[in-house]
């Protein structure tokens, strides 16, 4: 299964990043080979607001399953709610650890966005 | 002329300022002395519609409770937002490139869209090369006008609960004013033709700014206090930017003692145009929602000197540029491309 994790860096041994829109990288994982690719996402760095849903449409053009991350707004659990992608929030520790929790089933789902929308 | 009454900080005593200013230069009495001080001004054509007060603190308005005006007429202001025949849309993603503000965006043959995002620039629109787009409306609010029982017309906008951007609908309030630069053919016809007397919000932002936009004079209510100081320099750096001359009025000053106020203003040479004396009296009459110039005969007095004073720093100013006509239409278009950024 391919999922998309925030990170904070460009390997497994990163820290996931807790942010989603704002994230300095999604790692395109394979769950079961642990292959995976980086994608920068700095296009939005500059961005005053919606950064969220950019980032959204990064993470759903990668055709990926799952999405874990720290926390998601409405705007861009919309985006990803539209591309089909399950959203796992409030997920903390490096991307190795957090992937094998993920496989263990010890992650659950979101049902909606778990923060606020913000203006800048 | 268009004076424009503004702070950076909150609750520095805006309103308290402009609707009593507002009542004050409504008064004949104050007319003939405005016309003996700036020797510019000869007899209005209309004396009775000479002022019109502005609220432009859509967030928050509040004149209307100091004014308390009659006859109110209330209409609905919406903003166009993109609205898609999904039966025309070929998937092109044309829309989505155009959009500065992800405020539409194609996900897995769905086209989504985030009204709250929008800024109303209809690029969308323009690119669609199958018409798909129309264009819809998303409310922002009221546009409300009413008759003060002191002979002026009270013109305020009030933004709908939940809604975020209150630019839109400032804008919508500050076409109602019916004077301003350039749009006399002379300085004195200008003075003579109106003044609007405009209320801001707070802030330093795109509402503070919006409103400021084009204004002859922004007239500065400041407290002597650090926070205050720290948020009025914020303004007057606004305020150059925009090229709007500026005085300021320190409001609950203590007496005649100098403060970090009068430092600033020294620094920056900027005139302090009056001073209103700390009263808790005053504070009582604000409470109740009444006019300090209605019932203080010293506040009476200190807003007519203050209104002398920016009347006469206009006109100066005005004799020292060189007025220029431009037409209406140039002035709002110009406003109108001033969506960037942020709001």
């Amino acid at each position: 299964m391919k999922v998309a994790v925030s990170s904070s860096g460009t390997n497994l041994d990163s820290p996931l990043d807790p942010r989603f829109g704002r994230a300095s990288y999604f790692l395109i994982i394979d769950t079961d080979t642990l292959a995976f690719e980086v994608k920068v996402n700095d296009q939005n760095m500059n961005l005053p607001q919606g950064a969220g849903i950019q980032a959204g449409k990064i993470v759903a053009n990668c055709g990926v399953d799952c999405l874990i991350t720290g926390n998601c707004g409405p705007k861009a659990y919309n985006v990803l709610q539209a591309a089909g992608i399950k959203v796992f929030t409030g997920t903390k520790g490096n991307i190795k650890e957090v992937v094998e929790l993920f496989k263990n089933g010890a992650l659950q789902y979101s049902q909606g966005p778990n923060v606020d929308g913000h203006w800048v | 002329m268009i004076v424009t009454v503004a702070s950076g900080k909150g609750g520095t005593g805006k309103t308290t300022v402009a609707v009593n200013l507002a009542v004050t230069a409504a008064e004949a009495i104050t007319r003939t002395e405005t016309i003996k001080a700036t020797q510019l001004v000869i007899a209005p054509e209309n004396p009775e519609n000479f002022v019109e007060l502005i609220d432009c603190d859509v967030e928050e308005p509040n004149a209307h409770l100091f004014v308390k005006p009659q006859n109110v007429v209330k209409q609905e202001i919406s903003t166009m937002v993109p609205a898609v025949d999904m039966a025309l849309c070929t998937f092109c993603g044309e829309c989505e490139k155009i959009c500065r503000f992800s405020a539409i965006t194609m996900i897995a043959k769905k086209i989504m869209i985030f009204p709250e995002m929008c800024h109303s620039c209809k690029g969308c629109v323009m690119v669609c090369p199958t018409g798909a787009i129309k264009e819809g409306a998303r409310v922002l609010g009221s546009l409300l006008t009413g008759q003060s029982s002191h002979g002026f017309n009270l013109t305020w906008g009030e933004l709908r609960v939940g809604e975020a951007m209150s630019p839109p609908l400032i804008k919508q309030v500050k076409k109602t004013i019916t004077c301003g630069s350039g749009r006399s053919n002379s300085i004195s016809e200008d003075i003579n033709n109106k003044l609007s007397i405009v209320d801001a919000p707070p802030g330093t932002s795109c509402p503070a700014v919006t409103t400021l936009r084009g204004s002859d004079f922004a007239l500065l209510v400041a407290e002597e206090t650090p926070f205050g100081l720290n948020d009025l320099a914020l303004t007057v750096e606004a305020l150059k930017k925009l090229g709007v001359p500026m005085g300021i009025v320190i409001n609950r000053a203590d007496n005649d003692q100098k403060g970090i106020i009068d430092d600033y203003a020294e620094k920056e040479n900027i005139e302090i145009m009056q001073r209103i004396p700390f009263s808790r009296e005053a504070a009582k009459i604000c409470s109740k929602g009444l006019l300090l110039v209605n019932e203080l005969p010293e506040m009476k007095q200190c807003f007519k000197e203050l209104y002398l004073k920016i009347v006469s720093r206009i006109t100066q100013n005005a004799k020292e540029s060189k007025y220029k006509k431009t037409s209406t239409k140039t002035a709002t278009s110009s406003s109108d491309n001033s969506i960037v950024g942020r709001s």
